[in-house]
């Protein structure tokens, strides 16, 4: 490997790196305000100068010039402390001096280097350049006259998000960041533009004004609004969740997170449920824990095994379910579902439904077939991150569904199962690492099953699967999900299905549904039915309850999500459950107390520890099996053979932006679709 | 030069006509079919040629025949002063050049003229006939002060002369272009005073040739 000194100290570097790279490998911080490491190089904002020997005697752009073999760097001499006072000088010239009310304070990249290389004064007499305000839709709050033209913003929404919608306008010192006829941004994305944004142009529109950087309370946990799981920071304040930023974890979602992971949080504080209620004479009124336990105690004391369900949702962490389920065990109920959408997943091996290529190794394939999915509307990160490889020639895409705008070329194959079969006689094709993402899209309907066979088949015609490549991958939805899965959240020998039983309720063969969490459900059908809801937000679950049990969102408990990979990680909790709420698990662990069934752990430790126990793969925390175990996975095998519908597959997601009682409760979330509709056209302009 | 916008008031649709499709297929072939976005420039300026200007409609035509973003095109359009943005004068655009050899000769006062006669800069005159607009150095210096208008460059004006312009325009006459003063091209005012001998130019100075400079030798 090529060395290059800096400042005196050698340093090994890979060919091809940059002087500023060189630098960072070597401890010496460079300013920037242009470069990013994920976005392609500009070298307009001139900060990084360095002193470069052997080269022309001035001062050099190190983000944009390559290191060489014996280059000699300089990073702190007095001609580039000099020359970059310059450039900083010039950055103010026409930056207002507004830090006081501006949100970016106190976390601006700006401010913080004018405390290294800005004069105390300015030499500058005439006026400030003033710029017009820009709308870029309901997230993004634009204070243009505080640009500074480093076009980070043009860049990441080009190349990442892939919808080139901002641009740089005229030049010079008129030069301005504006959307395209000033329409909101339509990528699923938008809001890391504000974290991209170096100073306060870009801000959070919904954070506007709210609070500041140092009043904050900060917990690194992880994202349940999509089955990734992505790294976030969750900011609070007191007891109220202010705002979610992401953490950089380059496994899953680099340092990208989705406006719904980002913006739903106001729904946190919106819609909760806060005290147990009991209905008497038709009403809802608030109880006692002990006055709702005995309610449900009665019921389903009352009530014959068969004549129970429990379903799960969304958003549950692992030890609530693993607890419902416990107790409803112990109670001989078969009918337990985590499935509300009605798919089919959770028999045979675990791979059959899990992310196995790993979403970092999706960067590895070099063809994919996206069958009965969306992954810009179910997971918009993995949507960048298949763009990303896209970009790069070596993916080669197709697309079994919906014929949705995903940002990156596919070819259309078809619209459902029938394109499927084509490749079941197919020879193996000339890649060497194949992939599917398959969707809950084909996988949620009455003939999921059959699905999954004829895909696994198609798989093992394709070599999808073969030593050292698991290229077999389903994309969920629901964050809980594959924790579900895996803890045998399915129905048992008898038990019948999340549809099933919400039919059999219909038809009056139910005495008693809990549902933990479960929003997504026809909730009409449990109208006649004794409904325990035990969840955080009264959604559409709470309105048919006979008895609510106020449990925690996800920032308020610590608990085991384990993403689409396969993947366990730890939320932690940042603030208390609201009012009278508990932690889920705490819920369940008292009521089966009352129901005389006490539950064999009395710490979420025990709970964890039961749960390991009896799966171990919770005890795997950040830890995806990936490909480990390619060789066994009978691909061909899995689901159940059998006659398909030709009914073509439809994404699951109806509306991005409202998928969970959390962004349904989010005035933020609302605003978003309302726009979202607006410029598709779907609702006529006020 | 203040940001250029889009004009408020834009036609409802745009249409290549057939030759300035056929020219901007010209162009298109130039470059490596990936790359066809290299044309925008080019093509731009066909649209500007049929148009007159380039309306919100036109970047979208542009941006689907070479397959890029039309944020690139709007990017483009307005970074280049010489797109207009905004309807132009059916009758004439006049770019008076501003630069310091046309201040120093009196473009200041062309200026002034074309502000009194035509309203305010950049915009269409009242009547719909006049655009003007101050513009950066045209490259006609000796015959400063200048105006471009429309295609054409109008040299060594005055209030007057330019006055004189503009009324023959309005009045449908295109005058002739070059010298307000009669003057030939650059020459100096009033006529040359230097290689005045007629000789230099009919041939009687030149030298016979007797050999072809790096020819062959004859073998």
């Amino acid at each position: 490997m090529p060395k290059a000194k800096v400042n005196g100290k050698e340093v090994e570097f890979e060919p091809g790196m940059t002087v500023l790279q060189v630098a960072e490998l070597a401890g010496e911080e460079i300013p920037r305000f242009c470069y990013h490491e994920r976005l392609s190089i500009a070298g307009n904002c001139r900060m990084c100068l360095v002193e470069v020997k052997p080269g022309p005697p001035k001062p050099q752009a190190s983000c944009a010039l390559p290191a060489a073999e014996n280059q000699e760097i300089f990073t702190n001499t007095p001609m580039v402390k000099k020359a970059r006072q310059g450039v900083m000088e010039f950055l103010l010239v026409n930056h207002p001096l507004d830090c006081p009310i501006c949100d970016q304070g106190g976390e601006c990249d700006l401010q913080d280097e004018a405390m290294g290389y800005g004069r105390a004064g300015s030499r500058y007499d005439e006026n400030k350049r003033a710029v017009e305000e820009k709308f870029m839709g309901p997230l993004v709050k634009t204070v243009m006259t505080r640009c500074i033209q480093c076009t980070r913003c043009v860049r990441f929404i080009t190349e990442v998000a892939g919808e080139p919608e901002i641009g740089l306008l005229n030049r010079g010192e008129n030069a301005e960041i504006s959307t395209y006829l000033q329409k909101a941004v339509t990528s699923e994305l938008s809001g890391n533009l504000v974290d991209l944004c170096p100073v306060g142009a870009l801000t959070s529109k919904p954070y506007a004004f709210n609070a500041r950087p140092w009043e904050l309370t900060k917990t690194e946990t992880v994202d349940v609004m999509d089955a990734l799981g992505s790294a976030i920071r969750v900011d609070a304040r007191g007891p109220a969740v202010l705002r979610v930023l992401p953490r950089l974890n380059d496994e899953i979602n680099e340092e990208w997170i989705s406006d719904k992971t980002r913006h739903a949080v106001d729904g946190l504080a919106r819609q909760r449920l806060d005290q147990p209620y009991v209905k008497i004479d038709g009403r809802l009124r608030p109880a006692t824990w002990g006055q709702a336990f005995q309610a449900i105690a009665e019921r389903i004391k009352a009530a014959k095994p068969e004549r129970m369900g429990l379903i799960a949702g969304d958003l549950q962490d692992a030890e609530s379910m693993k607890a419902a389920l416990d107790l409803f065990r112990k109670l001989g109920v078969a009918s337990t579902d985590c499935r509300q959408d009605g798919s089919k997943l959770g028999h045979g091996p675990r791979e059959s439904w899990l992310f196995n290529s790993t979403l970092a190794g999706l960067e590895e394939a070099d063809a994919l077939m996206i069958i009965g999915a969306n992954p810009r509307l179910e997971a918009p990160v993995l949507n960048a991150r298949i763009r990303k490889r896209w970009l790069t020639g070596k993916l080669l895409v197709g697309v079994i569904g919906e014929q949705a705008d995903l940002t990156y070329g596919y070819n259309y194959l078809g619209d459902g199962p029938e394109a499927i079969k084509r490749f079941l006689d197919h020879g193996p094709i000339q890649k060497e690492k194949p992939a599917f993402l398959i969707g809950q899209g084909a996988l949620s309907r009455p003939d999921g099953a059959e699905i999954l066979n004829l895909i696994g088949r198609a798989a093992k015609a394709l070599t999808v699967v073969k030593d050292g490549w698991n290229g077999f991958n389903v994309l969920h939805t629901a964050a809980s999900r594959v924790a579900g899965l895996d803890m045998g959240f399915v129905p048992a020998e008898g038990g019948k299905d999340a549809a099933t039983m919400l039919d059999a309720a219909e038809a009056g063969e139910m005495d008693l549904v809990y549902l933990l969490g479960a929003d997504e459900i026809d909730t009409n059908k449990v109208a006649k039915t004794f409904v325990v809801y035990q969840g955080s937000h009264g959604d559409a679950g709470a309105s048919v309850a006979d008895v609510i049990l106020p449990g925690a969102a996800y920032t308020e408990k610590t608990g085991i999500y384990v993403n689409t990979e396969g993947r366990a990680q730890i939320a932690e909790r940042v603030v208390f459950p609201k009012g009278e709420a508990k932690e889920d698990w705490t819920i369940l662990r008292a009521l089966s107390e009352t129901l005389g069934q006490t539950l064999p752990y009395d710490s979420l430790a025990e709970l964890r520890g039961a749960l390991i126990a009896a799966h171990p793969t919770f005890g795997h925390i950040d830890h995806a099996p990936g490909h480990s175990s390619a060789s066994q996975f009978a691909v061909n095998k899995i689901g159940v053979a059998g006659e398909v519908a030709s009914t073509p597959f439809a994404s699951p997601i109806k509306d991005f932006y409202l998928t969970n009682p959390i962004a349904r409760a989010s005035v933020t979330m609302a605003e978003c679709s309302k726009s979202r509709a607006l410029s598709l056209g779907l609702l006529a302009a006020e | 030069m203040s940001s250029r916008r889009l004009s408020p008031d834009q036609p409802q649709s745009f249409a290549f006509q057939p030759e300035t499709l056929e020219k901007a297929q010209w162009w298109m072939t130039k470059y490596p079919p990936e790359r066809k976005q290299s044309a925008v420039i080019p093509v731009l300026w066909l649209v500007q040629k049929q148009e007159g200007w380039i309306s919100e409609p036109a970047l979208r035509a542009v941006a689907d025949l070479l397959e890029m973003a039309v944020m690139r095109v709007l990017e483009v359009a307005t970074f280049y002063t010489m797109f207009q943005l905004e309807p132009v004068g059916k009758a004439a655009l006049i770019q008076v050049c501003g630069t310091t050899p046309c201040m120093l000769r009196g473009a200041t006062e062309l200026i002034a003229l074309c502000e009194a006669e035509l309203g305010p800069r950049d915009h269409l005159s009242g009547d719909g006939l006049f655009t003007w607009q101050e513009v950066e150095c045209l490259g006609a210096c000796c015959n400063a002060p200048m105006a471009q208008i429309n295609d054409y460059y109008y040299e060594d004006l005055t209030p007057e002369s330019l006055k004189a312009i503009i009324d023959a325009f309005r009045n449908g006459e295109t005058p002739a272009p070059g010298s307000a003063i009669g003057r030939r091209s650059s020459e100096p005012a009033g006529g040359a005073l230097t290689l005045t001998d007629p000789s230099l130019y009919d041939g009687s100075r030149a030298l016979p040739i007797t050999a072809i400079p790096n020819a062959k030798e004859p073998a």
